[in-house]
């Protein structure tokens, strides 16, 4: 008898699945009609992710954010609009905040990814993870860890003496206001609106580390 | 995204070359615009130049103390640069108005001087557009034209340029520079970088086909009060409405450049001389020839409201 545990597919594995078969039976003509005019083509990528060097071998097509969900089962990043309008993909590279959706894995080599899972885990939380609980800095919880790479990097840059448009002086090194953390974090929207929170736990961590 | 091979290059010279020996080559730095383009198949290069390792990312005094801006600049760095902040005040303050946080780190000074238009029917591939599809016709004419054009636009096309970088790059009278196959520089004047529409509105700059932009210069600063005033339909993150560039002086002469109402920068020194005078009579000057949609007509009244803006920001 097979035991109940070999046959239960999570609910991640399952969307998975139909994702894969719907898109068989809806676009087998593009498909080919891709492969005709151009076979796909590969390629080698080296990148470290969250500490530990990962070696890849990928369509030149994948973008940093499917390497990162796919290639490399990191489903923590999310992949909302995939055209760098919503951050919801935010990851830091090299010390800097990028969408993952506009950026190919193998523009990559040699480079420092963090990922949500890499700030933090569920037993050692990341202070930005714990002030979001804290704060209930979100609601459906999709945009929350492209906005807690985002906080972390931002709180940086503001640090680095990095300029905002709402700067009154360019000159002057940036402040933490409310002002100037809705500026920042206008690269990620969250659809169940729960900015002020978001910026409430961003204040309380920027005040910590004060 | 149609299938592609990828190539990274070290130096501008093997850019080019490799640009020469592939037929529907596209070069990519940050990518930010283009690989949006290329998952709509808008864009569909069968080969990628990577010229991310060009060591073209460098800031530098120009001896007769002007700026060169190296390609690979990323618009965060350029924006945060101190001498830009202190002397090109405009340039920075146009930058940090454009996109967000997470794309100024990736977008290049280069790639922003490129990126397309952000018309809605040159998004939509299932709608005519002469600048995606030559001879297609034009939906934007007769359709949504809120954020279009009002001036220099054409039967064909009335789409504008996105770029708030290159309106403040107008104003300061900067210079591309470009290298091409067997090695050619060149030097442009933005004023002749890009183009109108006309009836080629798929032809957006006069770079010849894999002609590299490897840095922008900036001539020595201009004294006077420096501005950007861009508005858009929420604080942060869109695209302008309408947007002004300015130089203003003491005795209320000055240098003014629009965006978001022509498939340029929009600059005119006749116009520009009429500042001493005032708003009305500066807009009344540079938008004389504008033929805006019923949908966009409010742009020229804005426009003369954002320079009324600039100027008393610059007498403050």
């Amino acid at each position: 008898m097979t035991k109940p545990s070999e046959i239960e597919l999570s609910r991640r594995q399952l969307l998975a699945a139909t994702g894969a078969s719907v898109a068989a039976a809806t676009y087998p003509s593009a498909v080919a009609a891709q492969a005709s005019t151009q076979t796909p083509s590969t390629a080698r990528v080296s990148f470290t992710v969250n500490n530990t060097v990962r070696k890849l071998e990928v369509d030149t097509r994948t973008t940093l954010l499917d390497a990162l969900r796919e290639n490399l089962r990191l489903p923590g990043t999310k992949k909302g609009c995939d055209h760098g309008q919503c951050g919801a993909c935010t990851v830091i590279v090299d010390g800097k905040r990028i969408n993952s959706c506009l950026s190919l894995a193998v523009m990559h080599e040699g480079g420092k990814i963090t990922t949500v899972e890499g700030l933090g885990n569920p037993k050692r939380l990341h202070p930005m993870q714990a002030a979001f609980v804290k704060h209930d800095g979100f609601q459906c919880g999709f945009c929350t860890p492209g906005q807690i790479c985002s906080a972390v990097a931002v709180l940086d840059e503001i640090k680095a003496g990095i300029p905002s448009h709402v700067a009154a002086d360019l000159n002057a090194a940036p402040q933490i206001s409310n002002a100037e953390l809705r500026e920042r974090m206008s690269g990620n929207i969250c659809r169940c609106g729960a900015y002020s929170n978001i910026v409430d736990a961003i204040t309380e961590v920027a005040g910590r580390k004060a | 995204m149609k299938p592609f091979t990828y190539q990274r290059v070290r130096s501008p010279a093997e850019a080019v070359a490799a640009f020469g020996r592939n037929k529907n080559a596209k070069f990519i730095a940050g990518g930010t615009n283009l690989l949006d383009l290329m998952k709509l198949q808008i864009e569909a290069p069968s080969h990628l130049i990577d010229v991310n390792g060009l060591a073209l990312d460098k800031i530098e005094m120009t001896p007769d103390g002007g700026l060169r801006i190296g390609a690979l600049v990323r618009n965060t760095d350029l924006a945060a640069h101190p001498r830009v902040r202190r002397d090109y005040a405009v340039l920075a303050r146009a930058l940090l108005a454009g996109a967000s946080g997470q794309l100024r780190n990736r977008a290049t000074t280069a790639g922003n001087l490129l990126q397309r238009t952000r018309c809605p029917y040159f998004y939509d591939t299932n709608q005519p557009c002469n600048k995606r599809q030559p001879g297609s016709g034009c939906a934007a004419i007769g359709g949504f034209s809120r954020q279009l054009a009002v001036i220099g636009s054409s039967q064909a096309c009335i789409a504008t340029h996105p770029s708030d970088m290159a309106v403040a790059l107008r104003v300061l009278d900067a210079v591309v520079e470009t290298v091409k196959t067997g090695g050619v520089t060149r030097q442009i004047n933005i004023r002749d970088f890009y183009r109108l529409p006309g009836d080629t509105p798929h032809i957006e700059t006069n770079l010849a086909d894999g002609e590299l932009i490897t840095a922008v210069v900036l001539p020595r600063p201009v004294e006077g009060k420096h501005g950007y005033r861009k508005v858009r339909d929420r604080a942060s993150y869109a695209f302008a409405l309408v947007s002004v560039a300015s130089i203003i002086s003491r005795d209320g002469s000055g240098k003014v450049a629009l965006g978001g109402v022509a498939h340029m920068p929009w600059r005119n020194e006749t116009a520009e001389a009429q500042l001493p005078k005032g708003a009305k009579a500066v807009a009344e000057n540079l938008l004389s020839d504008a033929k805006p949609t019923e949908h966009n007509a409010f742009k020229i009244t804005l426009a003369e409201r954002a320079l009324a803006s600039a100027i008393s920001e610059a007498k403050g």
